[in-house]
Parts: C-alpha cells; sequence; structure tokens
C-alpha cells in the first residue's frame, strides 16, 4: 500500500525521516517497497502481509509507528456531526451473522458539482486514487485513513428499504463499473425492494450508483465478518480495496466513526444536510476478541531467548492490547482491530517483532548424531549426471508442461493428464516423456546454429492411469549432428553423424556404472515415433527400462532436423539401480585367442549369435568380443560376416591348444547346426 | 710392425668416417669379419717363422682390440645421435587440442541444487521428496491456508480438472515427512514448484528449497543459526543476515531472510536495487496447526522451516542475470557450466 509521509505526521509524531522510517516499518514486517514523492510529500510503498488488514489506512500504520516510538496518537477528533433533517432510510439485516453491524445516514441537498479541495485531492493522488466528485472522493478519503470501507448511494434510486441478504440463485447484478455477474447463494449482497443493488463489501451496482447530478445520498458503512467475503471477489474474477479490506478484517468498532468523519467531510466540501446516524447492530454476532495466554516458559523456548517481562508488558501495552498477569505469565486481549492474534505462537510473535528480530541471538541446536539410510542400490544423482557429462551431454531442464501436439505425435497412445488453467496452449499437458521437451530444445539450439547436439535431462513424468497419476523419475538424452566436434585429429570420415550405436555406448558407459551390465539386453522394438529399423527397448533382466532409437524420418522433417536425432529414455530408478556386486577372483594363468569369421544370414542378431556361442562352449570360454561385420563382395547377398575374438582362460591351469581346439570345434559346430553358420576362411 | 700400425689407422679412419649404423656394420664386417682384413692378418701369422710369430700375433691381437673399442665407442655415439635425430623428427605441437568428445557439464540450477544438498547433509539433514501433483490437502489444508484464505490469491495455482494440482511450493513436503517420519526430524525437500505466472521474473516452472527442522526445544535462534549457517557456507562468505517479520499462514512468528548483497557486499548496486539487501527465503517456526495436522503433538515439539528459491540461488552464485536464461536450454549458456 502507499503511505503519505505528510498524512501520517497528522496522526502521530515521527520522529524519523522518510528513509529511517522506511527501515523501521521494514524491520517491523512492512517491507519498503520504495520511496515516490507526490509534491513537497514523500510517498512510502510499503509491503502489507494478507493477515494484517488493520494497517492497510493512515490510521493503522500510525498505531504501528506509535507502537515503536512510545508517542501518543494525534489524528483527527471523533466528533458526531449533529443531524438537521429527521429523514432515515429503512435498513433490514437478515443475515446479521455475515453483517453484525450496518450504519447508515441519509444526506439531502449535496452538491456532487463541486470541486473537490486540492489538500483532498492530493491526498487520494498519493494513494493513485483518482478524483471522480466530492461523494467519492470523501468515501475513498475515509478508506485510505481509516481503512473502512464504505458505499454511497443516490437515495432517489432507492426503492422501499435495504435489506442485507444472500444473494437468490440465478440472480444478476450490473456493478458500477458496467459488468454484469452471475451471483451465487452463498454471496452477500446489499438490495432493495428491486433487486440487488450491490455486492456487500465488494462493489457497487450500476443502478443505485451516485452521479453528477446526484443531490440526495444514502451513506452506507457496515461490517462484514472476512468469511462472508473471502474468495467471493476472486471468483467473479473481482478484485477491490473493499474487498481486500474485508477479506482480511475491519475494525468492527469503526462504522460509526468513520461516518461520522464521512459526513463532516463531505458537508464540508458539497454541503447538504445530515439525517441521524442509524445502525443495525447484533453484537451477539461481533467478532469477539478472546483473552490468549502467553506462558513466559514458551516464550522462552520458542525463541531461544528470554526477554524481560516488564519489557513484555510494554509491548502489548504499546500495541493497545489488555495484558494480565497470571502465574504462568500473561492473559492478553488483543484489540478489536487485530484479527491476527488467536494463539500463544502470535503473542511471542508480536513480543518478537517489537524488540527486533536481531536482537535474539544464533544459537546452534542441539545436533544429535544420527546415521540416514543410505541405500547402495540407489543410482547417485551426481555421479550419473557426471558420467553423461563427461561424454558430451549437457543437462537441460525443460517444463514439465509440453505441446499437447508434438506429444500426441510421438506418443499417441500414452494419455496425458491436460491442465484446467495452461499458461498457454503450447504448454498445457504434463509430459508422458522427457522427449517432447528435449526435441523442442534441440531444434531451438539447431535454429541459433549450434549444429552439434548433446543434452540430456532428469526430470519426472507423468503416467495418467485410473485414479493417481503416476510420477516417474525419468532420464533422457538427445543427440545430433556430427559424432565429433569439428577437429584438427580426428580426420574428415572419422567425423560423420552421430548414429544408433554412438549413443547406444554412450548408453551402456552409465548402465556399466550400475555394476550390472550383463543384465541389460536390448531388443529391436516398435515405438512410432522412432524409425522402425533403429529403435530399442531395453530391458533389465527381462523388465522393460527404457528406449533408445532414431527420430523416425517423418518427424526428423516435421521438426526441421537437418540431421535425425538419436533418443534415449531410462527409467532412473529402475534402470540404474546399483548392484555393487562382490569380488570375483582374477586368474593368474595366461588367456588364449582364437578369432573366427562367421558367416550368418543377415537377420540373425547379434545376441542369437552370442547367446549360441555362449552355449555351445564350454565356461572356459571367458570373452567374445565382435571386432568386425562385414558385407559385400565375396558374400552371398542377404548374410553377413561376423568376426569374433574368443577369449579362453582357466582358473587352475594353463590351457593347452588341445583344450582350446576343442572348444572351437564345439562352438563351430553348434554355430552350423543352430544358425546354419559358415566359417570364413 | 709396421702392417699393423697401417691397419689400425686405416680400420680407424673408416670407422670415423662411416656415417650411420649401416655403413658401421659394414666397417666392422670388412675388419674384423670372417674374410675381415684384421682377421686375415690373424690368419696369416702361420707363414711367418716361428720367432716372429709369437711379437706379430701380440700385434695384431692389440690392433684387434683397438678397432673393436673404436667400433664399440662409435656405434654408442651413432646410436645417441640416432635418438637425438628421433627425437626431433618426433616433436609435436603440445599446443595443438587433444582429440576426441568435449565435456558437457550440469545444469546451473542443478550444480546449485547439489551445492546445497551437500552442505546440509552434512550438517545432519535427510532429504526428503514428494509429488508434484499434490491435493489440496497437502498443498494448503494442511498447511494452515483454507479455502478462501487470502494468502491462497498469492499463489497462482495450476489445476486439473479432478481438483488436484501442481504443488505451488515444496511446503507440502514438510506435511509427507512429518507424517511419514514422526518428530524429532531435521529434513530438507528440494524440488519443482509451479505457478501460473510467466514474465520477466517469474516462470512458470521453477525450484525451491524446503527446510523443516522439529525438535523438543527448537528455536527461532536455532532457525537464525541455521540460515546464517548455510547461507554463508553457500557463498562461501562472512555475509550480514536480517530477519524481517512476515506472514506465512503456515508459521508463527514468520520472517523474511535478507542478506548483504553478495555482489556490493552491502555498499549498494543494481542486483541489490541499492538497499545492500537480497531477499533470500522465508522462515519461521512451524505454526502449531500444522504440526497437528501432521499428527506431530504441538504441546511437546516446536519446529522451524524455510523456504529459499533454487533458482535465485543460482543466480547469485553464477552471476545470471535473466531467470529465463534457466529455461532456455540454449547450449552456448549451458556451455559455461562445465565445472563441478
Amino acid at each position: 500500500m502507499k503511505l503519505s509521509y505528510e498524512w501520517l505526521k497528522e496522526w502521530v509524531a515521527v520522529p524519523w525521516d522518510v528513509g529511517e522510517l522506511g527501515s523501521r516499518l521494514t524491520m517491523a514486517g512492512f517491507e519498503l517497497e520504495g520511496i515516490a514523492t507526490n509534491g513537497e510529500d514523500s510517498i512510502l510503498e510499503l509491503g502489507v502481509t494478507p493477515n494484517r488488514g488493520d494497517v492497510m489506512s493512515v490510521l493503522g500504520l500510525a498505531r504501528e509507528v506509535a507502537a515503536l516510538t512510545g508517542a501518543p496518537m494525534t489524528g483527527p477528533a471523533f466528533r458526531p456531526v449533529a443531524a438537521e433533517l429527521p429523514d432515515t432510510f429503512p435498513v433490514q439485516v437478515d443475515d446479521p451473522q455475515a453483517c453484525p453491524t450496518f450504519c447508515g445516514r441519509v444526506i439531502r441537498g449535496v452538491n456532487n458539482q463541486a470541486v473537490t479541495p486540492g489538500w483532498l485531492t492530493a491526498r487520494l493522488q498519493s494513494a493513485d486514487v483518482r478524483s471522480v466528485s466530492p461523494i467519492v472522493d470523501v468515501t475513498n478519503y475515509v478508506l485510505l485513513e481509516l481503512g473502512q470501507p464504505m458505499h454511497a448511494y443516490d437515495l432517489t434510486t432507492l426503492r422501499g428499504e435495504i435489506r442485507v441478504r444472500r444473494a437468490r440463485s440465478a440472480e444478476r447484478l450490473q456493478l458500477l463499473d458496467a459488468r454484469t455477474v452471475d451471483l451465487s447463494d452463498d454471496m452477500l449482497v446489499i438490495a432493495d425492494r428491486d433487486g440487488a443493488v450491490g455486492l456487500a463489501g465488494i462493489m457497487g451496482g450500476a443502478r443505485t450508483a451516485v452521479a453528477t447530478a446526484t443531490r440526495d445520498v444514502f451513506l452506507e458503512v457496515a461490517f462484514f465478518a472476512p468469511s462472508a467475503i473471502q474468495g467471493r471477489a476472486r471468483r467473479l474474477g473481482l478484485q477491490t480495496d473493499a474487498s481486500q479490506h474485508y477479506e482480511r478484517g475491519v475494525d468492527p468498532t469503526l462504522p460509526e466513526r468513520a461516518m461520522e468523519r464521512a459526513s463532516a467531510l463531505l458537508i464540508e466540501i458539497a454541503g447538504g444536510r445530515v439525517g441521524p446516524l442509524t445502525q443495525v447492530h447484533s453484537s451477539q454476532h461481533e467478532p469477539k476478541r478472546l483473552p490468549v495466554s502467553l506462558r513466559r516458559t514458551q516464550l522462552a523456548r520458542l525463541l531461544g531467548t528470554s526477554v524481560d517481562p516488564e519489557r513484555v508488558t510494554a509491548v502489548f501495552a504499546a500495541l493497545q492490547m489488555k495484558a494480565r498477569a497470571i502465574p504462568s505469565g500473561w492473559e492478553v486481549t488483543p484489540p478489536p482491530h487485530r484479527f491476527d492474534i488467536t494463539i500463544e505462537a502470535d503473542l511471542i510473535e508480536e513480543v518478537a517483532r517489537m524488540v527486533g528480530f536481531d536482537t535474539i541471538a544464533e544459537r546452534d541446536g542441539d545436533a544429535a548424531h544420527h546415521f540416514p539410510d543410505v541405500p547402495r542400490a540407489r543410482p547417485p544423482e551426481a555421479a550419473v549426471l557426471e558420467v553423461m557429462s563427461a561424454r558430451g551431454y549437457h543437462e537441460a531442464i525443460t517444463y514439465a508442461f509440453v505441446d499437447p501436439q508434438l506429444q500426441q505425435r510421438l506418443f499417441p497412445d500414452r494419455p496425458a493428464l491436460a491442465l484446467g488453467n495452461p499458461i498457454s496452449s503450447d504448454l498445457s499437458v504434463m509430459r508422458v516423456s522427457l522427449w517432447p521437451g528435449l526435441l523442442r530444445a534441440a531444434a531451438e539450439n539447431q535454429r541459433r546454429q549450434q549444429d552439434r547436439i548433446r543434452l540430456l535431462e532428469h526430470g519426472v513424468c507423468f503416467v495418467a492411469g485410473n485414479g493417481a497419476a503416476l510420477e516417474i523419475d525419468m532420464l533422457a538424452g538427445i543427440a545430433c549432428g556430427e559424432r565429433l566436434p569439428e577437429q584438427w585429429g580426428v580426420p574428415r570420415p572419422g567425423r560423420e553423424r552421430v548414429d544408433f550405436f554412438d549413443v547406444k555406448a554412450d548408453l551402456e558407459s552409465l548402465l556399466a556404472a550400475t555394476g550390472a551390465p550383463d543384465a541389460f539386453s536390448f531388443e529391436a522394438g516398435q515405438l512410432s515415433c522412432l524409425h522402425p529399423g533403429r529403435a530399442a527397448r531395453l530391458l533389465r533382466q527381462a523388465r522393460p527400462v527404457g528406449w533408445i532409437g532414431e527420430l523416425h524420418p517423418e518427424i526428423v522433417r516435421e521438426l526441421d532436423f537437418t540431421y535425425p536425432p538419436i533418443l534415449f529414455e531410462v527409467e532412473f530408478y529402475d534402470a540404474l539401480r546399483v548392484d555393487p556386486g562382490a569380488y570375483a577372483e582374477v586368474s593368474r594363468f595366461p588367456m588364449v585367442r582364437r578369432d573366427l569369421a562367421i558367416v550368418i544370414d543377415e537377420n540373425v542378431s547379434l545376441s542369437a549369435l552370442r547367446e549360441r556361442v555362449t552355449l555351445s562352449s564350454s565356461s572356459l570360454l571367458r570373452q567374445c568380443r565382435v571386432f568386425d561385420v562385414y558385407r559385400g563382395p565375396g558374400l552371398e547377398t542377404g548374410t553377413k560376416s561376423i568376426a569374433l575374438g574368443l577369449i579362453f582362460q582357466d582358473f587352475s591351469r594353463t590351457l593347452t591348444d588341445e583344450d582350446v581346439d576343442q572348444n572351437v570345434a564345439s562352438i563351430v559346430a553348434g554355430l552350423r547346426v543352430s544358425l546354419n553358420a559358415k566359417i570364413r576362411e | 710392425m709396421n702392417d699393423a700400425a697401417e691397419l689400425v689407422a686405416r680400420a680407424l679412419g673408416a670407422i670415423a668416417s662411416s656415417a650411420d649404423l649401416g655403413s658401421l656394420d659394414a666397417v666392422r664386417v670388412q675388419w674384423l669379419g670372417k674374410k675381415g682384413e684384421l682377421t686375415a692378418a690373424l690368419k696369416s701369422l702361420g707363414s711367418l717363422p716361428e720367432g716372429k710369430r709369437r711379437a706379430a700375433g701380440q700385434d695384431i691381437n692389440a690392433a684387434k682390440a683397438q678397432v673393436q673399442s673404436a667400433l664399440e665407442a662409435r656405434r654408442a655415439e651413432l646410436e645417441r645421435r640416432q635418438v637425438e635425430e628421433e627425437l626431433i623428427a618426433g616433436r609435436i605441437d603440445v599446443t595443438l587440442p587433444g582429440r576426441g568428445e568435449e565435456r558437457g557439464g550440469l545444469h546451473p540450477v542443478t550444480l546449485a541444487r547439489l551445492r546445497i544438498e551437500t552442505l546440509f547433509t552434512r550438517a545432519g539433514f535427510d532429504l526428503a521428496v514428494g509429488p508434484e501433483i499434490e491435493d489440496d490437502f497437502h498443498n494448503f489444508e494442511a498447511l494452515n491456508i483454507p479455502v478462501n484464505h487470502p494468502a491462497r490469491a498469492l499463489h497462482d495455482t495450476f489445476y486439473f480438472p479432478d481438483g488436484k494440482l501442481l504443488r505451488t511450493h515444496t511446503s507440502p513436503v514438510q506435511i509427507r515427512a512429518m507424517l511419514a517420519r514422526g518428530a524429532p526430524l531435521a529434513v530438507i525437500a528440494p524440488g519443482r514448484v509451479y505457478r501460473c505466472d510467466h514474465d520477466l521474473t517469474h516462470s512458470p516452472m521453477f525450484h525451491q528449497l524446503e527446510g523443516l527442522v522439529v525438535g523438543e526445544n527448537v528455536s527461532f535462534a536455532n532457525l537464525k543459526a541455521c540460515l546464517h549457517g548455510f547461507l554463508g557456507g553457500f557463498f562461501e562468505r562472512d555475509l550480514s543476515m536480517r530477519l524481517r517479520p512476515s506472514y506465512f499462514p503456515f508459521t508463527e512468528p514468520s520472517a523474511e531472510v535478507d542478506i548483504s548483497c553478495v555482489f556490493c557486499a552491502g555498499a549498494g548496486c543494481r542486483t541489490c536495487k541499492q538497499t545492500g539487501w537480497l531477499e533470500i527465503a522465508g522462515c519461521g517456526m512451524v505454526h502449531p496447526n500444522v504440526l497437528t495436522a501432521s499428527g506431530v503433538d504441538a504441546e511437546r515439539y516446536t519446529g522451524y522451516a524455510f523456504g529459499a528459491g533454487i533458482d535465485r540461488l543460482a543466480m547469485l552464485l553464477y552471476g545470471v542475470n535473466d531467470l529465463r536464461l534457466f529455461f532456455e536450454n540454449d547450449l552456448r549458456f549451458l556451455r559455461q557450466f562445465q565445472a563441478f
């Protein structure tokens, strides 16, 4: 809110200049956000937290300043205006719980074409309020000064009586700002015999609004319970000064005082004769301030320091709280304007705030050593990211909501959760994979002339199902462009564009870090967004834990990629679960290597070949490496030659040529029978 | 014996003029080989008279030894020279870049988060997590923010049609941690949060750090020590910290945390808008209603909680001046973060 320095000084002696006042208020909980000038005056822009509706006025901040300085309040005295007319207007309150106090007054013969004096418009201006007419200006002035919202009706437009009641369902109201709103039955309205004339505590209606020609007015100053106002304005897309005050709580004892202040100002500026103040009041429903106890021990315990009891008593007095000594400490009754003091901790905050948070010395907590669970199976995030980082990937962070069209194109089979109120239509569904975000990021980088792209992301994906959505931690990457960065040390042919096997190696280096590289297998698979011949499902034992593949050529074109990106995605915790394993003995005997070139049908996968080799050999076979794959001249079409390096070793003796020959012969025989393989000499 | 002396002189001349190991070996064969001149001279001794044979034999053997050692010396010299030449020929430009892949790097927000996690776990905090799609109870209700509470207006919440929402802060993890672990406890919960707000200084998705300590005598003084210790540790400097009274529905008392500006040390600069202070976190003593909603005895236990923006901490740590850079994933930006 904006506070005029000069206006404040009318209400309380201020021993500080504007800057110092700003710092003091900041440290009392009202953050100074800026200082502006308005003529000779300085305007402080202050942040007021939603629990402190009582300081949203000159009066309220003057009270805080008085509490800080100990100086008395000096504001304009409360003086009732003598009635010159007998006229009143009937008021009926149907819902006294929502409206415990309703003050009304008729004022006739007002000259609403009079010019509001400069001193008053200057003060309105200090709070960015535009001068409209004497009647409106006065109600705004009283709101700024006392924090009491009020409303003026053109008396001649009111029919029969004022009734404070719940809106009827399907009731409509045209507001002052010409908007028409549909009301619901939990909203409180001010109505006359012809229907609603205002949304209580929020905004008046258009039909009964004062105009320049208005001469006779009916002034309304009411107390509405916060619970009767809260949320309604927001639901209607409205936010008014009045609703902000009422939602936070207005001093229930203010209406009469505000009415007199407004009446006096209005007749001073625009003339007119006032009728008697009428009041419909239900003391039973007026909010009661209940006493709250504060224990000395709890004060010291929660703050971690002790405060002199006399100082505590003085703080309560300065804040206009009635504090009574009780054996354990104090029993404190807050003043009517404080809606925020209901429990002991609220009182402790007030004490801490007034003695200053800075006077509470820092103290380390009692450190009890305890050892948390550190499961070895849990993949360490930093190390995972570091592995990929060392292989050239840059970690990206993309939004968790993505473009539904792109996501649908990539994953037509995966249902996505849609946001009810997205920030934009292209960020309106929750991601089912990290790929939409990474593809977008890669495409944008390509647009910025970054042709060699390696991006990685770790984040949650959202799987819609029946019932609660599943959140799954995923790790995904995208690689696009040349295999290696442009460099002198690798000849051009080595710098072809990245392919499936480059990225597979990146992924395998990560999988090896689980300690269980043999637990993984890659199985040719179909995913609609991937190239049908260049996609694999990653399995850990038999469980699917991820995908790797080249983006489908059609999507490559649609997204305008120069080179087809290679993508991978794995379930962070399932795929990367660490299996630290145990030490296995190292053989001290020499290894023997035999190379075999095997010609097999093109359709036989390496993993099938490898499986056969293992099955046909004895346990002496330690390793089976692939060192060449050849197709072309010298081979029948539809076949390929795979060169295997077979490594044999025993734990108890040096192998003889016969041992190895026997094994190789059995492998060759096995492959001939099972895969119809030929051995290439 | 002029013959021997002459042979030696010729042999030494040939050795000295041999320019490489190949020609040196030819010289060796010429003089000491099976058909070499000195070998022949030795063989010819038989034709000498008995009396001269012995002396001549001694001369030739001495000559042979002399030639042998000259050959050895020359060989060593030529080998040394050859190594030298190889070293000169094998010289490389060590300033040329290394071969292979370039290093990537972690995202600066992740780097800041990992640093935060390290600091807190070393101080004895556990890590806690919670879902990003939350329900009203954990995100608002249990945090003392009932329906219609004005504080809800400050949370621009993304909703799903079924009433679930994207968490607007990491505070719901407080509730989950207390319900799951009970008191006492000390946890931090870093995580992604969402608000439907998008402008120069707001991103619809950002990162928060939540902290919660509950124990029998946890105090505001402890809270101050914890935050000051963390912030000083994070920025590796002796900074000033101040707490300003504020309001959060889930803490009482509540405070905003300012630190002396890490760029100007409090003198006033653009980053701190000339105030010398940077607002860095919100904190307070856990509201008894929150303890109760989380199944913790609010009479027996007290607690403190705090929340800070990880993105903001990362911006200050790396001097990044525009929040949006964190989510554009521009490689030209990301490549600047290669360090651990």
